[in-house]
């Protein structure tokens, strides 16, 4: 986030890149669940399955992206002391719209994601990126970062509803993929399951920065992550 | 056991769907406070506190939108109010204890942000709680929550002196530790939640 705030005044030969940039960092550099620890809630309780999953971290991209664009336009308008007010009940709106989508998508998924579709008003990606990115930038680089960010999630909630139920429930979008003799690991499913995936993905996080930080070559490629909290 | 009755809404909220384990919520303060055994246990009093106060407040808001037939606003306003709590909460803490108020720092506003806080109004409205039922279920709600964020605090603060290898270190060990802890809750199912 704070990376985004530098390249504000870059040279404007940079612009497409720079646009380029905004986008991909959302998905790996600045990921918003493996990065800055954001999110956890909805990626804890709604990953137990592949279509609560990506319905979840679509639905957020959805919220995202538009928030973004609204917040960046209204930007100019809004006094200091009361922008956090204004920007939550921006993304309430959103999400109330996008609940009554869900609803009217399928009513199936809607119930399964229960609470969670209200609660993504208080999904700290949503109000972090409004806050650190759209309320400082145009318009159209706030739309991408929403994307981009969005998507970072998108990938998180995914993974872990892939791991989740592939080895918790033996099948991957309610098909059976090891056949009958595979003893499901329950765990996965319930509750602590989701604590162990995110820990494990955190671990192969790590494992990842590590290797390409020992490789001096691509040092330059390489994005340190802060110190997690 | 009567799930009508207070101690039943109380003990589930507590024990059974503890918040922090069960539900997954308050994720953030509990993985972003839960360092120091000292400074933990207070964040849970405030906590506690802003959810007693924003579920009375929402219960008041509950009644008078359906009155007025504008339930779609809902969300919206008990996000304000919300809002509005803990800038009480915040202003009260530093006129009365301003260590605390340093040590709680950034996290105090971000209380706002909290899912576990906006759940129990969503939660007492799902269920037609009564007043009464309400103000206990946040009070039990937001006991869970000190439970877990204190246990968690003590358990870290022995971590940190454990040697563990350092790709584990860090969040990754933190959020193996809360899968424990959650499996262990998980033996409070059998006083009869669900």
């Amino acid at each position: 986030m704070q990376k985004s705030h530098a390249k504000e005044h870059g040279p404007p030969e940079a612009a497409g890149s720079f646009a380029l940039d905004t986008f991909l960092d959302g998905i790996w550099k600045e990921n918003p669940v493996f990065v800055h620890l954001m999110g956890m809630c909805p990626l804890l309780a709604v990953s137990n399955s592949v279509v609560n999953a990506v319905a979840m971290g679509l639905s957020t991209l959805f919220v995202l992206v538009n928030s973004n664009t609204v917040v960046s336009l209204i930007r100019r308008w809004v006094p200091g002391q009361v922008r956090i007010p204004t920007f939550v009940l921006v993304i309430a709106t959103f999400v109330t719209v996008t609940e009554f989508l869900l609803q009217a998508i399928s009513l199936e998924v809607h119930a399964a994601l229960g609470p969670f579709v209200p609660l993504i008003v208080v999904n700290c990606i949503i109000l972090g990126r409004a806050e650190a990115f759209a309320s400082r930038n145009p318009v159209l680089p706030s739309i991408l970062d929403g994307l981009g960010t969005g998507l970072g999630f998108l990938l998180a909630i995914f993974l872990m509803g892939a791991f989740r139920e592939l080895l918790g429930a033996g099948a991957f979008l309610g098909m059976d993929v090891f056949g009958p003799d595979f003893e499901p690991w329950v765990v996965l499913i319930l509750p602590s399951g989701g604590f162990f995936t995110l820990g494990v993905l955190m671990l192969g996080v790590n494992w990842i920065n590590q290797r390409a930080k020992r490789r001096p070559a691509h040092a330059h490629a390489v994005h340190t992550p802060r110190e997690a909290a | 056991m009567n799930t009508d009755s207070l101690a039943y809404v109380f003990l589930n909220a507590t024990l059974v769907n503890n918040f922090v384990l069960m539900l997954f919520l308050g994720i953030c303060p509990f993985l972003g406070v839960s360092g120091n055994f000292k400074t933990a246990p207070r964040m849970g009093v405030a906590v506690t506190f802003v959810m007693v106060i924003s579920a009375s407040a929402a219960y008041g808001i509950h009644e008078l939108l359906t009155a007025l037939n504008l339930r779609y606003l809902e969300l919206i306003a008990y996000i304000a109010v919300i809002a509005a709590t803990v800038q009480l909460v915040e202003m009260f803490i530093r006129k009365v204890s301003p260590p605390l108020y340093r040590s709680l720092g950034v996290f105090l506003p971000l209380i706002t942000t909290y899912c576990a806080i906006l759940y129990v109004a969503l939660f007492q409205t799902a269920r037609g709680y009564t007043y009464l039922h309400s103000v206990v279920f946040a009070l039990g709600a937001g006991l869970g929550f000190t439970l877990a964020i204190g246990i968690m605090s003590g358990m870290r603060e022995e971590i940190d002196l454990a040697d563990v290898p350092a790709m584990v270190k860090g969040t990754s060990m933190t959020l193996l530790v809360a899968g424990m802890l959650s499996l262990a809750f998980m033996g409070f199912g059998g006083l009869g939640g669900g």
